[in-house]
């Protein structure tokens, strides 16, 4: 079944301060969808609200055309599953006890992981490609691996949207593709509706489908990546001249942008020499 | 899928338990067998069997059983107490002093006995409501749509401090009458009776059934509020009810106990060393090392330098805090 999930005038803030005044959005295709903004923008902060982890001011944010805050938290746990940006583990904790805590939505006080859970949890784990670390402790991975066990937790809610705040941060950049590459083959292998709060603009460009880029608070932009990423909306979003490129490589192109220092024309010979 | 089955910590786990369970009763059965006047065991099994009114079931039954009855239900509530707090507060320092309960306990008990000296039956009382009462201050303090860890922690300081003032304040009006709470203050189970079994018991069931119920809560908020409220916990009313959980807990432990510091803070952490910080398994092992130790401790403390009694907490802040060093750089080179 396909989810929706949508914004209804939602107005956003912590302790009155208000951070998006007034925003509407709508997500109904089970499509990778990045959040791009400048920081401080309010991105996060959007993300935390369709996730029902931040009560809005005012509006709402509907899950299937209910309020998600009228709805069990269990209910809405078992639809969505979200990984924050920065999370925290007691270290002696094992990669198999960390993607079990996935199951929790689906289970009653006393009732214990049955086959079907266990099956759910190899899943995850193999989906991710961690299945060879069951038990190894959180604190002796990586910080490429323990995201890994870390999606493996979420990809055992059996979600059907799957929220990720800036899910590269830490990593280096082998371990970024590799994480973002996971990414879109988890959306092709099981149609999940991916989004995500990405500050790497290139992987936004590569690997999403959707862009929604976040200014001030106010939706800047919403659409397809050709139309998102221009230098027009770069240069407005962040102040920063770009080039943009296309890339092709494994059979598929796709857009690339680099930043750079001035607002020079070509006619003024200040364009950056592109060898 | 097998391989999740096969837990390698399963061994270590059912060893653990099985050591602690023995080592408890063990422990109780040497709290009742040992003292001024020794027993055997056939004594104690008369006593069960063959009651009759003779002075060795006079001591073992009235004296030594709730004893160290007592002993261990605190050792139970004031462990798992602080287990709930450290899991709920995700602070490795809290304790049950820090929701203000110590504080509390201590000056009405201390108010009791210098201002309104008469029944001692009625300091375990006043007790019990000045821990509630300073552990509802401290949560109104600490609340701003939920329970904030770090205001709750804050403000139990405060108020601990406030509390501190007090009791000073009444040591130094009253240095005359200090002498008979010095005693209670230290913490100690000396003349503990079947009516304190009797206070104490109900909320040590309270806590194991709020343990068992509350396992899989602890374990979601150690991962985090974002991550326990993705997982469908209601994170606010957890971390309400849990901490009113450890309230109780606590302040029962302290009003027959005494100011017994200590068990709340460093069993948790001796358990998390042996099993690990899951809850499943976590609280069970604090619970049965805290009561261990309790029952343990009191009964050298009684015996060591017989006839003088030593109070437990200083007994077990000189043995305990050393042997908590010693745990804590071991496990560091590790």
């Amino acid at each position: 079944m396909n989810h929706t999930i949508k914004a209804q005038s939602i107005t956003l803030g912590y302790g009155g301060k208000v951070i998006i005044p007034k925003m509407d959005i709508v997500i109904d295709k089970p499509e990778i969808i990045s959040i791009i903004g400048p920081n401080g923008s309010g991105k996060s902060t959007l993300l935390k609200a369709l996730s029902r982890l931040l009560v809005p001011l005012a509006g709402c944010a509907l899950l299937d055309g209910k309020d998600i805050y009228q709805l069990q938290p269990g209910q809405v746990a078992k639809i969505m599953a979200i990984l924050p940006q920065t999370v925290h583990a007691p270290g002696d904790m094992t990669v198999c006890d960390l993607v079990a805590y996935g199951r929790m939505p689906y289970k009653k006080i006393f009732e214990k992981l049955a086959s079907d859970d266990q099956e759910c949890i190899t899943a995850a784990m193999e989906a991710t490609g961690i299945q060879q670390m069951l038990h190894r402790r959180l604190d002796s991975l990586s910080g490429g691996e323990r995201q890994r066990a870390w999606l493996a937790m979420a990809l055992a809610q059996e979600p059907r949207i799957l929220l990720l705040d800036e899910p590269t941060t830490y990593l280096d950049i082998h371990h970024q593709l590799e994480l973002m590459k996971l990414v879109r083959k988890l959306h092709q292998d099981m149609q999940i509706t991916i989004i995500m709060v990405l500050h790497d603009l290139n992987h936004a460009a590569r690997f999403s489908h959707r862009v929604i880029a976040v200014k001030d608070g106010l939706l800047f932009a919403d659409g397809p990546v050709e139309e998102v990423f221009t230098v027009e909306n770069l240069r407005a979003l962040y102040g920063v001249e770009t080039t943009i490129m296309t890339i092709d490589q494994g059979g598929s192109s796709h857009l690339v942008c680099f930043p750079h220092d001035s607002c020079l024309k070509k006619e003024d010979g200040c364009a950056p020499a592109v060898r | 899928m097998r391989e999740i089955v096969i837990d390698p910590r399963g061994a270590w786990r059912t060893g653990i338990s099985i050591t602690g369970l023995v080592a408890l009763v063990a422990a109780l059965f040497w709290g009742i067998r040992v003292g001024a006047v020794p027993f055997s065991t056939y004594d104690i099994w008369n006593v069960f069997i063959a009651p009759s009114a003779n002075e060795a079931y006079q001591i073992i039954y009235n004296i030594r059983v709730p004893r160290v009855l007592v002993g261990a239900l605190t050792g139970i509530n004031l462990a798992l107490a602080g287990c709930i707090l450290q899991g709920v507060l995700r602070n490795p320092l809290a304790d049950p002093g820090i929701i203000g309960v110590s504080a509390g306990a201590g000056l009405a008990a201390m108010s009791v006995m210098i201002l309104w000296p008469g029944p001692m039956a009625l300091v375990p009382a006043a007790a019990f409501l000045g821990a509630l009462l300073a552990a509802g201050i401290v949560f109104l303090l600490s609340w701003d749509r939920g329970i904030q860890p770090l205001r709750l922690i804050l403000a139990g300081v405060a108020l601990a401090a406030f509390f501190g003032g007090g009791m000073s304040a009444l040591m130094v009006f009253h240095s005359d009458k200090v002498q008979g709470t010095v005693n209670w203050m230290a913490g100690g189970f000396q003349g503990r009776s079947w009516n304190h079994v009797q206070m104490i018991l109900p909320y040590s069931l309270i806590g194991v059934l709020g343990a068992m119920l509350s396992y899989r809560q602890l374990n979601a908020l150690q991962l985090g509020d974002e991550v326990a409220k993705g997982l469908g916990i209601r994170v606010e009313k957890a971390r309400f009810f849990l901490v009113i959980l450890a309230a109780l807990l606590a302040a029962s432990a302290v009003s027959v106990a005494g100011l017994l510091g200590f068990v709340g803070l460093i069993i948790p952490h001796i358990a998390r060393m042996l099993v690990g910080s899951d809850f499943e398994y976590l609280m069970p092992c604090a619970a049965v090392l805290g009561a261990t130790i309790v029952v343990a401790a009191d009964t050298v403390s009684r015996t060591i330098f017989s006839p003088v009694e030593v109070p437990v907490g200083i007994f077990m802040a000189f043995l305990g805090a050393p042997f908590f060093l010693y745990l804590l750089r071991k496990g560091m080179q590790r």
